[in-house]
């Protein structure tokens, strides 16, 4: 696709730039502190765009996300410490998430309702419990690894997936798989009047979405240097998404990335207080949104540019 | 090993009996309302705190203050169907169950992260004296305080019915989840009814509540466990009949309860996941769908 056809090149003037910068962080800043709040973004935009495919393109509630964040994290983990090459793992995890995705998709997306919703929630819950019973430890890295550890090339494989993620939105929103995928989250007996398969697309969203939050948890096994393994089933790993995507904007590009700088710079302030104080917030923020504002923060912004600009003409 | 196993069995009725209890209230606001109240469980578990804190600052019998907890999210649940839910019911079906599960899942968030910041993490146990009382017969040894849970939820559940069945409220409820628009041209005040019974379902997460909290223990993260077994409960029974409904979370207890013993506490878990993908390939109208109640 050339890039240049789709519109003005302005549009892709503060993109580029971004990452750009992003990409030069590294070789500027020196302080760990910076980077590591920098990779948290990075990976909450990646986790939010692969949840934000599913319910803003194809409207169908995930309440289970951790399951494929959790999948990805635990398979890359144990391979990585077994001594498998770490991206091959990390594809790995991505793969695995997917096919644990086909196994719950195939009966829920042939009922309507609430069942994807309760599958997924189910999934992700059962996982963690049986993750918490069979493997109870912390898991540690072995020394080997702890002393070449560095955090600069997990810090670039997070810009990578963040932008992987964020491009497969805009290439979706751009073609006409994305086209039939907004049709289901319409009208599904509309678009099946249409021609459009709904349970093909539905399917096709939550394969690609589990496939990029797969690759996400597996981000986060190759990050940790230590984590008990039932954490990356945590149910705040959909939570965190779900907010982050609709607070931000839900079915947007830009929404999730605006949502996860959001969210991790405001963990981050009220990380000096015990309780997750951030969470209570953004739920109250996300109840509003969902109640008032279905565009989130870029929503928002729009309308308030909207009544500045008619109040400059007036 | 007989033994074991019928202690098993019975363990597993007792505990399914309040997944029955908790999972009635969920389906009557989702049979009425199509609001698929997410944050369910959460209720539940401000529920046990009601009667923990009854318990050990004034010395109420959680017996008794099943009434107070009762009462208390009764009251929570007209400040939420007023404040929150009440913009949902006026979107269309699939719009709505949608919204509702997203709001419930943030008040579910909320209240999770308020009753840390209120009450710590810390597990807790409703003890009163007779706490680890209990009986015994062929080896089956029957804990007081749970045989006690079981009563009040099949007793909770037979008022309810009467309620549904014999009351005119009770009936307007039922007409409303039938065909609300025909219940409206018969002259029943939707909202009206949609308020009662969103805040009866609160009042049933109050009475699960307060019995989990005597029988088992509460901690602000019961929350999503409890919505989960509800939830899967619902898939098991489908939304036919309150006691079928009853019956499905006993299904579900005992079958956790064999999953544990057979296959090993471990994946016992793992059972009532079997269970729901087996019912939705084979059964997806649940195992006890009738007619609405």
């Amino acid at each position: 696709m050339n890039m240049m056809a789709l519109g003005k090149p302005s549009r892709f003037l503060v993109p580029v730039l971004l990452v750009g910068v992003l990409a030069a962080t590294p070789l500027l800043i020196r302080e760990t502190y910076y980077i590591n709040l920098l990779f948290l973004v990075l990976l909450f935009i990646a986790l939010a765009q692969s949840w934000n495919i599913l319910a803003g393109l194809a409207g169908q509630v995930n309440l289970g996300h951790a399951a494929f964040f959790g999948i990805g994290a635990l398979a890359s983990r144990i391979l990585w410490i077994s001594g498998v090459n770490p991206f091959l793992g990390i594809l790995a995890g991505g793969v695995l998430a997917t096919f644990f995705a086909l196994i719950i998709g195939l009966p829920t997306f042939r009922l309507r309702g609430i069942y994807f919703a309760i599958g997924t929630l189910a999934m992700a819950e059962i996982l963690r419990h049986v993750t918490k019973n069979a493997l109870p430890i912390l898991s540690l890295l072995p020394s080997a690894y702890i002393v070449e550890y560095d955090l600069t090339p997990r810090y670039y494989l997070a810009l990578t997936l963040a932008l992987i993620a964020s491009l497969t939105v805009y290439i979706l929103v751009n073609s006409k798989i994305g086209l039939g995928m907004m049709a289901v989250q319409e009208d599904e007996d509309a678009a099946e009047a249409s021609g459009v398969s709904a349970l093909k697309h539905k399917l096709l969203a939550l394969l690609i979405s589990s496939f990029l939050a797969g690759l996400t948890g597996a981000l986060f096994a190759f990050y940790q240097v230590s984590y008990y393994y039932e954490l990356s089933f945590s149910p705040t790993w959909t939570f965190d998404a779900l907010i982050i995507t609709f607070v931000g904007g839900v079915g947007t590009i830009i929404g999730p990335i605006v949502g996860a700088a959001f969210f991790v710079v405001f963990r981050e302030l009220f990380a000096r207080f015990l309780v997750e104080v951030h969470l209570i917030v953004f739920g109250a923020l996300f109840i509003i949104v969902v109640l008032l504002l279905p565009g989130g923060i870029i929503e928002a912004t729009g309308r308030v540019r909207q009544w500045a600009r008619s109040i400059s003409s007036r | 090993m007989i033994a074991i196993f019928a202690q098993q069995i019975v363990l597993g009725l007792l505990l399914g009996a309040l997944y029955g209890l908790a999972t009635v209230g969920l389906a009557l606001v989702f049979g009425v309302m199509k609001v698929l109240n997410v944050s369910h469980g959460e209720l539940i578990m401000f529920g046990g705190y009601a009667s923990f804190w009854l318990l050990s600052l004034y010395g109420v019998d959680p017996y008794l203050s099943i009434f107070l907890s009762m009462l208390i999210l009764f009251l929570m649940g007209v400040g939420l169907q007023k404040g929150l839910f009440v913009h949902v019911t006026k979107l269309g079906e699939a719009v709505r169950i949608k919204n509702s599960l997203l709001i419930g899942f943030g008040l579910g968030l909320i209240m999770h992260n308020l009753a840390i910041l209120f009450w710590t993490a810390d597990e807790r146990s409703i003890t009163p004296a007779y706490a680890g009382l209990g009986t015994s017969i062929f080896g089956v040894v029957l804990p007081l305080t749970r045989v006690g849970g079981l009563f009040v939820a099949v007793l909770a559940i037979a008022i309810l019915h009467y309620f549904l069945n014999r009351t005119y409220l009770g009936k307007s409820i039922r007409a409303t989840a039938e065909d609300w628009e025909s219940a409206t041209l018969m002259g029943i005040d939707i909202q009206k009814t949609y308020l009662v019974s969103f805040a009866l379902g609160c009042a049933l997460a109050g009475v699960a509540g307060t019995l989990v909290g005597v029988g088992y223990y509460i901690s602000p993260a019961i929350g999503l466990e409890w919505t989960l077994k509800s939830l899967i409960v619902i898939v098991l029974a489908g939304l036919g009949s309150i006691s079928g409904i009853f019956l499905g979370g006993l299904l579900l207890g005992v079958a956790e309860a064999l999953g544990g013993f057979f296959i090993g506490m471990i994946y016992r878990d793992l059972v009532a996941l079997i269970l729901f993908f087996s019912v939705l390939l084979f059964k997806p109208e649940g195992l006890f769908a009738r007619r609405m109640r």
